[in-house]
């Protein structure tokens, strides 16, 4: 039942903030989300709490019959790996609706409506065990982020909006085959738990591992499919930014550990050198390209792609250090690039202007401000005792055992990530106020100071003590690998 | 009299009743001074259809009567396709009422040719025999030219009368070349009879037969509208007044679905693998014309065209995946898929241009794109069931469309025909392109157009009901296809 509500009362209260009525109900329907979404949020404690880390099982399962004819159900169930997204998820919306609450004025209650509807759609899509339930979830995610960056986007935002809608469905749609196949192959079922236990020819594998990794990959997003994430993440007005990059992305890598390699795991090992390839493409290339960028929001696009890049690596070296390690830096990836871009939101809503160029010695006039960015940059460029920290060295490890050089092209993040980040930071936040504009500006207002307050709570508590996080995921990793370890043919 | 001859002939009780009512209303409407009477009475006529169609479907239960001498039969599948096209019409009148006061066209002969239009489609939908397919095709079509011309100061619904016809006249021609063909090899009319003579025929040398199955498939391919038998749909969608348009865009399809059924799944059943090439062809030709034609297009009418076009190509996917190699395992899933898909097709394209009509107003006619801009500004309520039909046209979840997708890319994948579903999919891909451009203009850019969205009351609550069934279906399909499956396996 608690599945069901994490997913239904986030989407029944965007629907009775609409319901409240135009622009001039705002204060009433900003209250409305906010107790929505913190209902969401409290009703995912539990699952988090009442969970067995002990066990790989799927856990808090509700099974219900849904449409007859194929034999789909309403499956839900989380197990050690996804049952943090959703409080991560439930967590962020909190803080979306409160980062939003006097920065958007213009249709108000649809701005909000939009957030509570994804997030109960992101909260279906983790914890769907049946094939269509998930893409259904998955594919309708789309629509609200769709509205967001085009409605209360920048400048360019039909553009990234239409571009992001467009590169996501043409990835989702060859998944929705490679669906469709898998129920043909399994005598008619879209249960995902069967599909592990199906056996598979390579060639079939094969090509439903190419199938399954053009939505993932365009979702995570893996270079060379990540164009579109630069321009959504640049356009996209602030609350999206954050929702974008601290889940959406999550679903690629997710349906990864969800489906790829279960599913596949013979071809996933095929492949594993064209997944690492591109992975290390992201980590040490768009590190790189994040370096040159002059738009802060552009800026943490890339550092966004190669930090996913880590992600895919650990997944795809096929130890219990990079599985976790690429599981808990989706999880502090979370926290920290939507710190990032809460951050860059309370610059830009003061001098609506996202170009470092434009800044310079904010410290001067934004102290608090300075210091908390100064931990998020930190966290971003992986510094010990920051949850980025955790990730990152799991993650090498992991890539150590598998291979030296994997580990030493991957080892390069800590300088890229060190020198994007902090370059960034200092232009931005030292060095002489260059502009006026920003010798005016006031420091974070309480509401700010709250947002980002609880972030950097989260980002430390998981950099000093990360083990309550891995723990729960600890017994399912194991399970997947033991299952991974297996061949189908 | 002999009652119980009557009593026989009962499964054919909706016609009979809405051939009375659409006399009734020549007579009424020839004496009525208001001649807003005849709206009523056809609306009462239908309802009245309806409430036979449910009671023989009750009473039948799900048997087959073969009554007239065998032309016309009644089954599950004519039942519902029946009561979906009472609706279609039905809510047809209901969108177009205040659009038709407004232009003084709301007249006897619009709704009488309406109603004589529907008892072709019921015909053609309960055939059982060649005589009966044509005479319900030409029934329900000399009417339809009629509709789109009804507007005599409109030179460009002339020329699209004209087009309609003469393209009209050429298919039904070709349609009537092949069954003279294969009642030359055949020697019977009667569908059933078909069967079981070609089923005897198949696996000798059958040349002529396949040469018959071409002009027939071409036959049914003009009226359902895909390529290369698709060129009077643009103009014909394009020229006609919007309330027209939206009964060729419904109720004229699920005709010519249950066309393709009575003469390609019950009368050719054994030349299936060869009609399954040729439908292979025409849906992906159509769902790639279709497509990414409909992007080059402005006006909105013109776009649901093309829209209609790959969407009709999409409905093949289902009918061309029932037999393979010979095994009819799969007929029940892949033909219910379709019908699934064309039941939901009406239900969306009905929506499409009721928000159209709702939309329009005396002396302006929305049909362009650019009239879509900012909808969400004028009335949010409304954008939100226009965005709903769209993304449900694109086949996202969760509304209908998808599902209607699924089922029949599910058929073709069961099928084997893998790369056709890739392609189908990659094409839907540039399909959703100018679905979400009618999105986009609703609701990023600023209304050019500020009039309040008016719209008769009966109209603008069954627009509602229409949008929340997208959603609904979509939310939960499962009644529908279990509907959709009983229908197909009673066939």
């Amino acid at each position: 039942m608690l599945l069901s509500l994490a997913i239904w009362i986030p989407i029944l209260a965007g629907l009775l903030v609409l319901a409240a009525g135009n622009d001039q109900r705002a204060p009433l329907q900003r209250w409305i989300a906010l107790a929505g979404a913190v209902l969401g949020f409290l009703v995912t404690i539990p699952l988090y709490t009442g969970f067995d880390p002990q066990s790989a099982a799927f856990q808090f399962e509700e099974k219900r019959l849904w449409i007859e004819t194929f034999n789909i159900h309403y499956h839900l169930a989380v197990d050690g790996i996804s049952v943090l997204f959703v409080l991560l998820n439930s967590f962020i919306t909190v803080l979306v609706v409160i980062a939003g609450w006097g920065v958007v004025e213009s249709r108000v209650g649809q701005y909000n409506a939009a957030f509570l509807v994804l997030s109960g759609l992101l909260n279906g899509v983790f914890s769907a065990l049946d094939g269509v339930l998930f893409y259904v979830f998955f594919e309708a995610t789309l629509i609200p982020m769709f509205i967001i960056i085009g409605i209360w986007g920048g400048p360019n935002r039909v553009y990234a909006s239409v571009k992001f809608f467009l590169y996501t469905l043409a990835g989702s749609l060859p998944m929705l085959v490679a669906l469709l196949y898998l129920y043909d192959k399994s005598g008619g079922s879209f249960a995902i738990l069967d599909w592990h236990r199906l056996p598979l020819a390579l060639t079939a594998q094969i090509l439903l591992f190419f199938g399954f990794l053009l939505a993932f990959a365009v979702k995570v997003p893996m270079w060379p499919v990540h164009t579109w994430l630069p321009d959504a993440h640049t356009e996209a007005p602030t609350g999206g930014s954050v929702v974008l990059a601290a889940i959406l992305l999550k679903l690629g890598a997710y349906g990864f550990v969800r489906f790829s390699l279960p599913i596949l795991p013979d071809a996933s090992k095929e492949l594993a050198w064209l997944m690492i390839a591109l992975s290390l493409i992201a980590v040490a290339y768009i590190g790189l390209v994040a370096l040159v960028q002059s738009d802060m929001k552009k800026l943490i696009a890339y550092s966004s792609i190669s930090h996913m890049g880590f992600v895919t690596l650990g997944f795809f070296v096929f130890n219990a250090y990079g599985v976790e390690g690429g599981l808990v830096q989706m999880i502090s990836h979370g926290f920290v690039s939507a710190a990032l871009f809460l951050c860059v939101g309370v610059l830009y809503d003061r001098m609506h202007s996202r170009l470092i160029a434009d800044y310079g010695g904010v410290v001067n006039t934004m102290p608090k401000f300075a210091a908390l960015m100064m931990l998020f940059a930190m966290a971003n460029a992986g510094l010990p005792a920051t949850s980025g920290f955790v990730g990152e060295f799991m993650v090498i490890m992991g890539a150590m055992q598998a291979n030296f050089w994997l580990a030493l092209v991957a080892a390069t993040t800590l300088i890229w990530g060190a020198a994007y980040t902090l370059w960034m930071y200092k232009r931005v936040i030292f060095g002489a106020v260059a502009n006026p504009h920003v010798a005016a500006l006031q420091d974070l207002n309480r509401r700010e100071f709250l947002v980002l307050g609880l972030l950097a709570v989260a980002v430390l508590s998981m950099g000093v003590y990360p083990l309550p996080f891995t723990e729960v995921m600890h017994a399912s990793v194991s399970e997947l690998l033991r299952h991974v370890a297996v061949s189908k043919l | 009299m002999n009652w119980t001859a009557v009593a026989d002939h009962l499964p054919a009780l909706p016609e009979v009743l809405l051939l009375l009512g659409a006399c009734v209303l020549m007579l009424a409407d020839a004496r009525a001074r208001d001649r807003r009477l005849g709206y009523w009475i056809a609306q009462a006529t239908l309802l009245a259809c309806l409430l036979a169609t449910l009671w023989v479907l009750d009473v039948s239960n799900g048997r087959r009567y073969y009554i007239f001498n065998g032309l016309f039969v009644a089954d599950t599948l004519s039942h519902l396709l029946k009561a979906t096209c009472y609706l279609a019409v039905s809510t047809a009148l209901v969108y177009s009422r205040q659009y038709l006061l407004d232009r003084n066209l709301l007249r006897g002969e619009f709704i009488s040719l309406l109603l004589f239009s529907l008892l072709g489609m019921m015909v053609l939908i309960s055939a059982s025999s060649f005589i009966t397919v044509y005479l319900g095709l030409e029934l329900m079509s000399l009417c339809l030219y009629a509709l789109v011309a009804l507007n005599r100061e409109s030179a460009q619904a002339t020329e699209a009368a004209m087009k309609y016809f003469v393209l009209g006249a050429l298919s039904s021609g070709l349609l009537l070349y092949g069954m003279s063909m294969i009642y030359g090899a055949t020697g019977t009319l009667a569908i059933p009879e078909v069967a079981r003579v070609v089923g005897e025929l198949a696996g000798k040398d059958h040349n002529f037969l396949v040469f018959g199955l071409v002009f027939v498939v071409a036959g049914v391919a003009f009226k359902i509208g895909v390529v290369p038998f698709h060129m009077w749909i643009p103009d014909v969608y394009h020229g006609a007044p919007t309330p027209v348009t939206l009964v060729i865009g419904s109720g004229p399809k699920i005709a010519a679905f249950a066309m393709a059924m009575r003469l390609l799944v019950n009368g050719l059943p054994a030349l299936a693998a060869d009609w399954q090439q040729m439908l292979a062809l025409l849906a992906i030709l159509s769902i790639a014309l279709g497509n990414i034609t409909a992007i080059a297009q402005s006006n909105l009418k013109r776009m649901l065209a093309y829209s209609a076009i790959a969407n009709m190509g999409f409905l093949l996917l289902g009918l061309l995946s029932g037999v393979v190699d010979g095994n009819t395992l799969n007929a029940g899933a892949a033909y219910s898929a379709s019908l699934f898909y064309i039941i939901t097709y009406a239900i969306m394209t009905v929506g499409a241009f009721g928000i159209l009509l709702l939309l329009s107003r005396a002396g302006f006619d929305c049909e362009r794109l650019d009239d879509m801009r900012g909808l969400n500004r004028r009335s949010p309520w409304y954008a939100f069931m226009m965005m709903i039909i769209m993304l449900s046209l694109a086949g996202l979840p969760p509304t209908v469309g998808f599902y209607a997708k699924f089922v029949v890319l599910s058929a073709a994948v069961n099928a084997g025909w893998i790369w056709l579903a890739v392609a189908a999919v990659v094409l839907s891909v540039v399909g959703a392109f100018y679905y979400l451009r009618v999105v986009k203009l609703m609701y990023f850019d600023e209304p050019v157009d500020t009039a309040p969205v008016s719209g008769s009351f009966g109209a603008r609550v069954l627009m509602s009901a229409n949008g929340l069934a997208v959603l609904a279906f979509g939310i939960f399909p499962g009644s529908l296809m279990a509907l959709c499956y009983v229908a197909i396996a009673t066939l």
